[in-house]
């Protein structure tokens, strides 16, 4: 075997030396922006140079030649230079209004949506899922190409009350994150241990110090040590699975999805919100989740007929209260929706503040 | 080696459909012979078919990685490999890209040829980390590939229990609500940390993310343990005239609505000339005004950031949201980036020294108390970092005087 490299411990490049020369002569220097049209924004500097971006959606999942064909309309419109969002759109920038209209043609034409931009469904965080993640109730690629095909218009308009940000997550660590609306896995059922492995493959101690409710303890099983799942404590969220392979939390069944809403990141009018459960039980309906689309449209139809502008979802749902929310989208509401974990008094009504 | 394209009845359906298809593109790179990718997304295609027949996904972990490092591939052993050998191995390599996710062409292609010699031909752009996820490789093929992406100027990733890639807002690049530098805070931190990142000795992970305003555009407050957003301190920017001519755009009343009516602290007012009210003193620098007004309002000129500490999600003792622990601090000069990285070792040294295994710093947080943390990084208290004081008397107050005096003699500062 030849001499092994030493990597070159560089961390993270120069972005100025990708960045589209605009940028650059600009940095710092912007005086306001403005939307001309959806999935268009305009950046004024203080020197009066513009530059437009152009907003596209893609598969976030991109095979070579995706990327080489965004490339080339980078290289016909952009000078070369090419920008992705957080949430794996991409962006494509020029200081020549008369390009943006032939641009915006060529993305449609190649089968980019644009849009994404002011108050429209954004594209949805998107995790790894079946493809590619060892630990996955579901897929994550499928759940979103579904769920976009169904909200491509509203991606491409601006016209929902604020932004809306969808996630999805395959397990409950939700590395989806928070969104106005949330699509993750909630297991239903206890680990199925196969105790002939657990010796082998699991140290335990760190498997028991991983359950947050205490449930699992140390077993012998047929002479080999093991781990027993007391099922009724267990609440079925799968933490034990990732240290511990052989407890299989994942079920064809009873592995079903959960719809959150009201999440946010941002401290825009209200502070960062987390997402509230709304509905479970869906199922795992591959390969198009009818059933999951059915309850965000339901959802997204709602609170575009009812919230005000620029109320985000968990805002409009504080105003109008959540008997409302829960009349106006007929779900049912349950007793699982009563935050029973340590501070979940917090989300209790301790007042005579009430909706009829 | 020439095998048939397996059949995907399931996949196939989510070709259809206005929004790009990952099916097409994964179909793309099997369709053919010859080439590494084809024979990598064949196998894959099967195994992915097998999942959503299924509803189980068939990926173990295992141990591949890079000479010099610990960490940034992420290994993927298939479960079914006797029924897709081709695709038995598909690791993926995290690598960092330049901080806001710029770009040119003659990188990203260069990214793609190494790719589909070395690997599937399948990239992420990007992955919940913050990473280009380069997924699909053979763990013969790791080192080449990752050999060649690190000669270009790229540097791995993040995993496991190390500080993690990054990700920060566009910032001064193309906005002009950014506080502060993003790319630049980003940089200089995530630079400084390689050691952390590569050879990851930690309780559990460690993330930082930057964010140029309260708008949170990088999504840090609640995912990462070190979240940074720009603010500012001195009164915010207007131009009446522009208030006028948005008032008039958007009617008075509509204005008073959507402006003056969402302030969370009522700290806006319409004038009878319309022009606009503001009490800086009551202004949280929410942004909400600044975003409906972009030509009108900005954040002040005195900007600089706020930390707040301990974001993360549900496992194990349940959500968190960073909480404040710098209210503000200045990040202009070649001083204050040294000593915004100061601080960053500091909460670094301290979570390694006192989080349990697996424990974010949100969770030691809330284990061992605000004013412990606090107390261990040497920051002070600030009264910015609570909704309101304590509402139970279960504590001991035989230091009151003391304390008291201490918040006295910081009076003369209060302003900084």
């Amino acid at each position: 075997m030849s001499e092994l490299r030493r990597p070159i411990e560089s961390g993270v490049p120069d972005s100025k030396q990708f960045m589209h020369p605009a940028l650059v002569r600009n940095y710092g220097q912007w005086a306001w922006h403005d939307r001309p049209r959806p999935g268009v924004l305009r950046h004024v500097s203080k020197t009066g140079e513009q530059v437009f971006t152009v907003k596209a959606g893609t598969q976030r999942q991109l095979d070579v030649f995706t990327i080489r064909r965004l490339c080339d309309i980078a290289d016909t419109f952009c000078d070369g230079h090419i920008r992705f969002t957080i949430r794996s759109s991409v962006e494509f920038m020029t200081t020549d209004e008369a390009q943006v209209e032939p641009l915006i043609k060529r993305l449609e034409a190649e089968g980019f949506p644009v849009g994404g931009t002011g108050n429209s469904v954004g594209f949805i965080s998107h995790t790894q899922g079946w493809l590619h993640c060892d630990i996955p109730g579901t897929d994550a690629s499928g759940v979103v190409k579904a769920l976009m095909d169904e909200l491509v218009d509203e991606f491409r308009g601006e016209e929902m009350p604020n932004r809306v940000k969808i996630t999805t997550s395959c397990c409950q660590i939700n590395c989806g994150g928070q969104g106005d609306i949330a699509i993750n896995i909630q297991h239903t059922k206890p680990p199925v241990i196969n105790h002939a492995l657990v010796a082998g493959v699991c140290e335990r101690p760190t498997v028991i110090a991983r359950c947050p409710v205490a449930a699992i303890r140390p077993a012998l099983v047929d002479g080999k040590p093991s781990l027993e799942v007391d099922e009724k404590k267990c609440v079925c969220c799968g933490a034990c699975y990732p240290p511990c392979p052989p407890m299989q939390i994942n079920d064809p069944i009873h592995s079903k999805i959960a719809i959150w809403v009201g999440g946010k990141h941002s401290s825009t009018r209200t502070k960062p919100m987390f997402h509230k459960l709304v509905a479970a039980g869906l199922p795992n309906n591959a390969p198009r989740w009818p059933e999951v689309a059915a309850v965000v449209k339901t959802i997204l139809t709602a609170y575009k007929n009812d919230a005000r502008p620029w109320e985000r979802m968990g805002e409009w749902i504080e105003r109008i209260g959540w008997p409302r929310f829960f009349e106006a989208t007929q779900l049912p509401f349950t007793k699982y929706h009563v935050d029973t974990w340590r501070g979940g008094r917090a989300n209790l009504n301790t007042s005579a503040h009430l909706h009829f | 080696m020439s095998k048939k394209m397996p059949s995907t009845p399931m996949l196939d359906q989510l070709e259809s459909g206005p929004w790009p298809s990952f099916v097409t593109g994964l179909k793309r790179l099997a369709d053919g012979e010859g080439k590494r990718s084809n024979d990598i997304m064949k196998g894959l295609l099967g195994q992915l078919e097998h999942s959503y027949q299924t509803r189980k996904g068939y990926w173990k972990g295992g141990t591949v990685g890079v000479f010099g490092y610990g960490a940034g591939v992420i290994p993927r052993f298939s479960e079914v490999a006797e029924q897709y050998p081709e695709s038995s191995e598909f690791h993926t390599l995290r690598i960092m890209p330049a901080p806001g996710f710029f770009y040119d062409t003659k990188t990203l292609r260069q990214m793609c040829d190494i790719w589909e010699e070395h690997g599937s031909g399948l990239i992420a752009l990007h992955g919940q980390s913050g990473d280009i996820m380069f997924q699909g490789c053979r763990t013969d093929q790791v080192q080449p590939a990752w050999d060649k992406i690190n000669e270009m100027g790229f540097d791995m990733g993040g995993a496991g229990a190390g500080v993690r890639t990054a990700a920060s807002c566009i910032g001064p690049a193309r906005c002009e609500q950014a506080c502060f530098d993003t790319l630049r805070a980003h940089r200089t931190i995530i630079n400084d940390f390689t050691d952390d990142i590569h050879r990851p000795s930690l309780p559990y992970k460690l993330k930082f993310k930057f964010s140029g305003c309260a708008n949170d555009c990088a999504n840090a407050t609640q995912r990462a343990d070190i979240a940074i957003l720009g603010t500012w301190r001195d009164d915010m920017q207007v131009d009446q005239a522009e208030i006028q001519a948005k008032v008039k755009q958007l009617g008075r009343k509509e204005f008073i609505n959507q402006v003056i009516r969402m302030c969370p602290t009522q700290a806006l007012g319409l004038n009878d000339d319309n022009t606009l009210d503001v009490d800086n003193k009551s202004c949280v620098r929410c942004m909400h005004c600044i975003n409906v007004c972009t030509k009108a309002l900005k954040p002040g000129t005195d900007r600089g950031i706020c930390i707040l500490a301990g974001g993360k999600r549900t496992l194990k003792i349940g959500d968190l949201m960073g909480s404040v622990i710098v209210p503000f601090m200045k990040l202009d000069t070649d001083e204050d980036y040294a000593e915004l990285l100061d601080l960053a070792h500091r909460a670094l040294d301290f979570f390694a020294d006192n989080a349990l295994e697996h424990e974010r710093t949100g969770e030691m947080i809330e284990r061992i108390g605000l004013t412990n943390y606090l107390e261990g990084l040497g920051l002070e208290l600030d009264v910015n970092m609570v909704t309101q004081p304590r509402t139970n008397s279960y504590v001991r107050t035989d230091g009151w005087d003391e304390e008291a005096a201490k918040w006295n003699a910081r009076k003369p500062n209060a302003a900084e």
